[in-house]
């Protein structure tokens, strides 16, 4: 007994347990309440599927979230073929620690940083010399910025394991470049580049304060769901919440199965 | 085709991108910096230097001094969560440690507003935590659990804790198990080699850890607007509101310029870290 309770193994591992209680527990809790009859987290009364129903009538949320898909969808195009452009040239063409380092920093610079520095821009040049309206176009620019980083390291991942030589052969039979692109590399990185673009998807649907920036009068899914939190909470709110986790963990852990290295 | 062609068709989109829609607007924020507020918002092109002295007035030091203590005790609680977590599952054998990572990663990859919203249901008045503490007769009032300090420490800690722990699996995977048994059967004690063997030997995960923490928690908008109680408490609130709200530019791009000069210090920090530790990994490798 007293050989089991000094074992250091046996406290990390109820310690583990505690980090997962933490990290899964609030969650796990919006998804019970938004099942919750009387909408309240003060008391249960009774399973209820009424929030949902109320959340898929609401043109305000259907809206915003149909507007979120389309810059999501445009971002994530746009940024997995760019990054995977840009892994391939980092892995075959540079051996540059410093280049490899700036890489990351537009997904690690602060949201807040990315959103104003992009308001001024956009503000300045589109919207000052050009005439344009910020909106769609304008956080489909934004996201593409900061996913190109999440693609570029995935793909990445998935280099590190190609055998050059089958490249090369394809070269020395007479493929053009472009033709031993489209016919090895893509199909052998396919897994790679689809698991990056899943993730991009996911951050470009989830990403609040890049969009709150430059979106103009634009209302994001995540714009709406934070005025919803901000300005009185109603009961919807939980059914969001569990339809939002439910779609980002099945479309990360689809990602994580095709290109199982990543994490 | 030639190397350079091909390094224009393979770097040039990303790199170009990042140029037109990161480096650029960035020069545009240093640049507004140095100019003056209108009387109606916008920017009037007049050269000064008012804004950088106005951000040295003690109520904004006061703000970014808050930020700092609260990005500091955010790092220190995750990395004290997250080192023994990290090596645990470092520690496991090779088929439970994929697993074990990918549960602890998941929820990153959820919205952060929403796991933010979630806090501000479980440390509300009536909410999770307060309503059966009150039934069970241990408290008698309500704790005033959110809208402060502790709240926002809680939301960030949450917030960003696998960021803490993937680096440090990272470091702790690859270190030798060799050299922590060559230590005990010398005669150190668990503690003793777990100090003077696998910290010095895990150091570039933890600075790189700490990194991944305290940069996205000194900038954090989200956790003081929601858990903090929304006034501009955190640098990032105030960068918030003189864009949105106060409508000076200027001012709030002078903000954001120290905030970015604050990361950049902690990164050469970092780096100088790693540096000085890559001979020992390589050997320990």
């Amino acid at each position: 007994m007293r050989a089991r309770l000094l074992d250091p193994g046996r406290w990390l591992g109820a310690h583990l347990g505690l980090v997962l209680l933490f990290l899964y527990l609030p969650i796990a809790v919006l998804i019970v309440l938004s099942f919750n009859e009387s909408g309240l987290p003060t008391a249960w009364t009774g399973f209820s599927t009424r929030w949902y129903e109320s959340v898929v009538v609401n043109e305000k949320i259907l809206g915003a979230a149909a507007i979120t898909i389309v810059i999501a969808a445009v971002s994530t195009l746009i940024a997995t073929a760019i990054g995977t452009l840009l892994a391939l040239g980092l892995e075959r063409l540079t051996n540059n620690a410093l280049l490899d380092g700036l890489v990351f920093v537009p997904g690690i610079i602060p949201d807040i940083v990315l959103a104003i520095a992009l308001l001024s821009f956009y503000n300045l040049v589109f919207t000052g010399l050009l005439g344009l309206k910020l909106g769609l176009w304008s956080v489909i620019v934004a996201h593409v910025v900061f996913n190109i980083t999440f693609v570029t390291a995935i793909v990445r991942t998935r280099l590190r394991h190609f055998d050059i030589s089958i490249e090369e052969a394809s070269l020395d039979l007479g493929a053009n470049e472009v033709t031993t692109f489209r016919k090895i590399t893509l199909p052998v990185i396919l897994p790679g580049v689809i698991a990056a673009a899943l993730v991009a998807f996911t951050l470009s649907v989830d990403e609040f304060v890049v969009a709150f920036f430059t979106a103009g009068t634009t209302i994001t899914f995540p714009i709406q769901v934070y005025s919803m939190i901000r300005f009185g909470v109603t009961p919807e709110i939980n059914a969001i919440a569990t339809v939002v986790v439910v779609v980002s963990f099945v479309l990360v852990l689809a990602s994580q199965r095709l290109n199982p290295e990543q994490v | 085709m030639s190397r350079l062609a091909r390094r224009l068709v393979l770097l040039g989109p990303g790199l170009g991108w990042w140029l037109v829609f990161l480096a650029l607007p960035l020069m545009v924020v240093l640049a507004y910096s140095f100019f003056r507020r209108g009387t109606y918002g916008g920017v009037v092109f007049d050269f000064t230097l008012d804004n950088y002295v106005r951000a040295l007035d003690p109520l904004y030091l006061g703000v970014l001094g808050f930020s700092l203590r609260i990005a500091v005790i955010t790092t220190a609680v995750a990395l004290l969560i997250g080192y023994p977590a990290a090596y645990f599952i470092a520690t496991r054998p090779r088929r439970w440690r994929t697993p074990l990572l990918v549960l602890i990663i998941l929820p990153f990859w959820t919205s952060f507003l929403i796991r933010t919203y979630a806090w501000m249901v479980l440390l509300n008045r009536e909410g999770l935590i307060n309503r059966p503490l009150l039934a069970l007769g241990i408290i008698d009032e309500p704790l005033p659990l959110l809208y402060n300090e502790f709240a926002i420490v809680i939301g960030l800690v949450y917030g960003y804790l696998p960021l803490m722990i993937l680096p440090l699996y990272a470091a702790i995977e690859r270190l030798n198990p060799e050299l922590r048994e060559a230590a005990t059967n010398l005669g150190a004690r668990p503690i003793k080699v777990f100090f003077t063997v696998t910290v010095p030997l895990t150091l570039t995960g933890i600075a790189a850890g700490c990194i991944f923490v305290f940069v996205p928690s000194l900038g954090n908008f989200i956790v003081p607007d929601l858990l903090g109680g929304g006034r501009s408490i955190m640098v990032g609130n105030l960068i918030q509101s003189q864009f949105l709200k106060a409508r000076d530019w200027p001012f709030g791009a002078t903000l954001a310029l120290a905030l970015i000069t604050l990361m950049m210090v902690l990164l050469v920090v970092q780096a100088r870290i790693i540096n000085r530790d890559r001979p020992v990994s390589a050997d320990a490798g």
